[in-house]
C-alpha cells in the first residue's frame, strides 16, 4: 500500500515536473506591472528578458514612456491605476571567501592570523524596490524609485523629463538624479548574486585610489541632454553631473563632471538589430577639503584633479543568442591614485604615475523562449600602470565569472515572477592575503525575482 | 470498428499536418522583403498575442480593457487598406499599419523592429485568416494627384459633407457629435465613435491628404465608415479632404 501510495506521489511530481516544462515551452511571457497595466502590453514586448530592455522597451523609455498613439496621457487611465510596482528578491544564498584572514583561535585576535574559508549561507531579503514612473502629462515624464532595507529607505531615483522639446524626438531634457545612460544598463542586469550582479567595470576605483566618482554605474546628479531617432537606431546622451559621485547634499566641489554616450544600430539581414557604441566620462574630484578642527567641510572639495573612463560596447543578436561586449580604459590623476592632497606634492613617491586600467566584459544570452533564457558573463579588469611603482603590476585585478538562468514561470498583467538560479566566482588580486595568492570568492544563489 | 476509428484518426493527423503546412508555408511579399510565417509566430508570440489572442480573434487578456478592441484577424477584414472595399489588404498595407501603429488606440508603432520582423509578422497574421488562401487582394485603388487646395474646393467639399450625410456621424461641426453617432458599432457590435475632426489628432491610418483620400475611397472596414468610391468623383473627394483639413486649423499634434 505504501509503495503504491509513494509510486503515485512520483507520478504526480513527474507530471508537475512536465506541465511546468510545458508551460515553459508553450505560453508567452506577460507583463511587468506599472506600464503592462497601462497599456496592456506583455513584458515581452518591452523586454528581452525582464528587466532587460529590448529595442521596443528603450524606444518606449527614450520616448519618455510613451508609445505616441494618444494613449499615453494619464487621462487616460482608469481612476484605480496608480503607476507605481514594486520589486522584490527573496533569495537563498551561499557565499564562500576560500583566503579570508581570521583568527588562529576565533574569538581570541592574540592567537594570530591564519588563511581559511569563511562560509555563510541561508534564507535572505535583499530589500524591495519601488518603482514608480510614467507620464504627468503628455511630454512630460518623471521616474521616483525608493528602496526600503533592513536599515532603513533611501532614494535610488528622482528625476522628471521634458519630452520632444521643439517638436523632435533628438531633443529631451531631464533633471535630477538618474542612471547614467550606461552603454549596458546596471539597474536591467539579469544577474543578482552577491559576486555576479554587477558590472564590477562600471564600479572600479584601483586600490589606494581616493577618487570620489567610484564609476558610471552610480546614480548621478544632474542635467541629462538626450536622444534619438524615430525608431532608436541612433541615439546619443550627454549628461553634466555634480562631482560628488551621485551624493546629494553637495558632497564634492563646485566643479561638474560630463558623461556622453553615443550609440548608432544597424540591421543585419536574416540577424537582425545589432548595436554599436562609444562613452566617456570625464571629471575632476577634489584631493583636498577646506577643514574646521581637522574635519573635512562637506562641499569644500578643492585641488581638484582629472580622470576619465572611455570606452565602446556593442551588442550583438544571432537568433536566439545575444551578446555584449563592453570595454573600458580608466584613468585618474597621480594624486587621486596616491591618496594624495595636490597641494602636497612633495609627498608623491618617486616614480609615481596616475593609474590606469583596461577592462570589460562578455555577457551571452540564449533566449530559449520569452520565458525563459540561459546567462553567461565573463569579465574582466586588468591594471596598466599602478599609481605607486612599488605596486606588484597586477594589485587590483579582477577576474569574474557569472552562469545562470531565469525561468517566468508565472506573468500576468499585475505581477512577473522569475525563479532565479545563478553561480559566481570572483578571483580578486586587489586583497591581501595571507598566501599571497588571490582572494577568491564564490556566490551561489537561487530565488526569486518578484514584481508587481 | 477498430479500423474505421484508426482510419477517422490518420485522416485527423493529414488534416491537421495539411494545416499546419498551409500555415507555416505562409510569407508576406513588401518591396525586397520575403516574411516568414514561422518567424513571425515566435515574434507574434513575444509582441501580439496579449491584445490579439492565441487565435488571432483579438481576445488576448488585455482586450477587455483595451477601446477600440484589438482587431480580429480570423476576418481578414483590416481599417487601413489601399485595396477596395471588402478587399482583402495588400501585405504592404499590413506592413505600415505594424509600422505606424493606429492612432488613438493601443496599437503602437512597431517601427523599432526591423523590417524583416514586420515582414514575418505579416506573414503569421495572414495564417489567421482562410480568406489569405482562398482569395487574393484586388488591386490597390487609385489616387489621382492632388488639385490645389483653394476656398471653392473647401466650400464645395463642406456642402459634399452635408450632401453624402458625413454629419450624421461626424457632427455638423464634424466634432464627432452627429445625431447617429450614439448608436453606432464595429463589426463586433462594440460602440464605436466617429472621429473628431477639430481635435487636431492624426487620423488612424495615417495623417497625410493622400491617406485621408484613401480613406475615403476605401472606407474602413469593420467600421460603420463606408467607401466613397462609387458616390463621389475623384475631384469631390479632394474636396472633402480639402474641407475636413479646415475643421483642425490652428490644432497641432507632434
Amino acid at each position: 500500500m505504501e509503495i503504491v501510495a509513494v509510486k503515485a506521489v512520483k507520478k504526480i511530481g513527474v507530471q508537475l515536473l512536465l506541465g511546468a516544462a510545458l508551460l515553459a515551452v508553450a505560453m508567452p511571457a506577460y507583463a511587468i506591472p506599472a506600464f503592462a497595466r497601462k497599456y496592456g502590453l506583455p513584458c515581452s514586448a518591452c523586454h528581452e528578458a525582464w528587466p532587460m530592455l529590448n529595442n521596443f522597451g528603450q524606444t518606449f523609455k527614450d520616448n519618455g514612456y510613451q508609445l505616441g498613439r494618444d494613449r499615453d496621457s494619464p487621462i487616460y487611465q482608469q481612476p484605480g491605476y496608480w503607476p507605481i510596482a514594486f520589486r522584490v528578491t527573496p533569495t537563498w544564498h551561499r557565499e564562500s571567501n576560500t583566503r579570508a584572514t581570521l583568527d588562529t583561535i576565533p574569538g581570541n585576535p592574540a592567537s594570530g592570523p591564519i588563511q581559511g574559508t569563511v562560509t555563510a549561507s541561508g534564507f535572505d531579503v535583499g530589500g524591495i524596490d519601488i518603482i514608480t514612473g510614467g507620464t504627468l502629462a503628455k511630454n512630460i515624464s518623471f521616474f521616483v524609485q525608493p528602496y526600503i532595507v533592513d536599515s532603513g529607505a533611501g532614494l535610488s531615483q528622482a528625476w522628471m523629463r521634458l519630452d520632444n522639446l521643439l517638436g523632435s524626438h533628438w531633443l529631451n531634457v531631464k533633471v535630477g538624479r538618474f542612471e547614467l545612460d550606461e552603454p549596458i544598463s546596471q539597474e536591467r542586469t539579469l544577474f543578482l548574486s552577491n559576486t555576479g550582479g554587477e558590472y564590477y567595470n562600471y564600479f572600479f576605483t584601483p586600490p589606494g585610489d581616493n577618487n570620489i566618482f567610484t564609476g558610471i554605474g552610480n546614480y548621478q546628479l544632474g542635467l541629462e541632454v538626450l536622444g534619438h531617432s524615430d525608431n532608436d537606431h541612433t541615439r546619443y546622451s550627454v549628461a553634466v553631473v555634480n562631482n560628488s559621485n551621485g551624493d546629494t547634499g553637495l558632497q564634492g566641489s563646485q566643479a561638474y563632471d560630463v558623461y556622453a554616450n553615443f550609440n548608432q544600430s544597424f540591421n543585419i539581414p536574416r540577424l537582425g538589430l545589432q548595436r554599436v557604441g562609444v562613452y566617456s566620462f570625464v571629471g575632476e574630484s577634489p584631493t583636498y577639503y577646506q577643514t574646521s578642527g581637522g574635519a573635512p567641510i562637506a562641499g569644500t572639495g578643492m585641488g581638484d584633479k582629472g580622470f576619465y573612463r572611455a570606452g565602446a560596447y556593442g551588442q550583438w543578436f544571432v537568433g536566439k543568442f545575444d551578446f555584449q561586449t563592453f570595454y573600458e580604459h580608466g584613468h585618474d590623476n597621480v594624486f587621486l591614485g596616491n591618496s594624495l592632497p595636490s597641494n602636497q606634492p612633495s609627498l608623491l613617491p618617486p616614480g609615481a604615475v596616475g593609474p590606469s586600467w583596461n577592462g570589460g566584459f562578455l555577457e551571452a544570452h540564449y533566449d530559449y523562449n520569452p520565458r525563459l533564457i540561459l546567462l553567461g558573463k565573463y569579465e574582466l579588469v586588468n591594471m596598466a600602470n599602478q599609481a605607486n611603482p612599488q605596486t606588484r603590476s597586477n594589485f587590483g585585478n579582477l577576474d569574474v565569472w557569472t552562469v545562470g538562468y531565469r525561468w517566468y514561470p508565472i506573468m500576468n498583467p499585475r505581477a512577473g515572477l522569475a525563479w532565479v538560479q545563478e553561480f559566481s566566482q570572483i578571483v580578486n588580486s586587489g586583497v591581501p592575503t595571507l598566501s599571497g595568492k588571490n582572494d577568491i570568492s564564490n556566490s551561489y544563489l537561487m530565488g526569486l525575482d518578484f514584481d508587481f | 470498428m477498430r479500423t474505421r476509428t484508426k482510419l477517422t484518426n490518420s485522416v485527423a493527423v493529414l488534416v491537421f499536418l495539411l494545416c499546419g503546412l498551409c500555415a507555416t508555408a505562409q510569407e508576406s511579399h513588401i518591396g525586397d522583403l520575403t516574411g516568414n510565417a514561422k518567424h513571425g509566430n515566435a515574434l507574434y508570440q513575444r509582441y501580439c498575442i496579449f491584445c490579439h489572442g492565441v487565435y488571432g480573434d483579438g481576445r488576448g487578456e488585455s482586450a477587455p480593457y483595451l477601446d477600440p478592441k484589438p482587431r480580429d484577424f480570423t476576418k481578414g477584414a483590416f481599417k487601413c487598406r489601399s485595396t477596395p472595399s471588402g478587399s482583402l489588404p495588400l501585405d504592404s498595407d499590413l506592413y505600415d499599419t505594424i509600422t505606424h501603429g493606429m492612432y488613438a488606440s493601443g496599437m503602437p508603432s512597431w517601427s523599432p523592429l526591423v523590417g524583416q520582423d514586420r515582414a514575418d509578422l505579416v506573414a503569421y497574421i495572414k495564417t489567421f485568416s482562410p480568406r489569405f488562401q482562398q482569395e487574393k487582394p484586388d488591386p490597390p485603388v487609385k489616387i489621382p494627384a492632388e488639385p490645389p487646395d483653394t476656398p471653392d474646393s473647401v466650400k464645395r467639399g463642406a456642402e459634399l459633407f452635408q450632401s453624402m450625410n458625413c454629419w450624421t456621424c461626424h457632427g455638423k461641426d464634424g466634432r464627432g457629435y452627429g445625431p447617429s453617432a450614439a448608436s453606432l458599432t464595429d463589426s463586433k457590435g462594440y460602440p464605436i465613435t466617429p472621429f473628431d475632426f477639430t481635435s487636431g489628432r492624426q487620423f488612424k491610418c495615417g495623417n497625410t491628404n493622400r491617406l485621408m483620400f484613401r480613406d475615403l475611397v476605401t472606407g474602413l472596414d469593420g467600421t460603420p465608415m463606408p467607401d466613397f468610391n462609387d458616390a463621389m468623383k475623384p475631384d469631390q473627394i479632394w474636396d472633402v479632404v480639402h474641407y475636413i483639413r479646415t475643421l483642425s486649423v490652428g490644432k497641432h499634434d507632434p
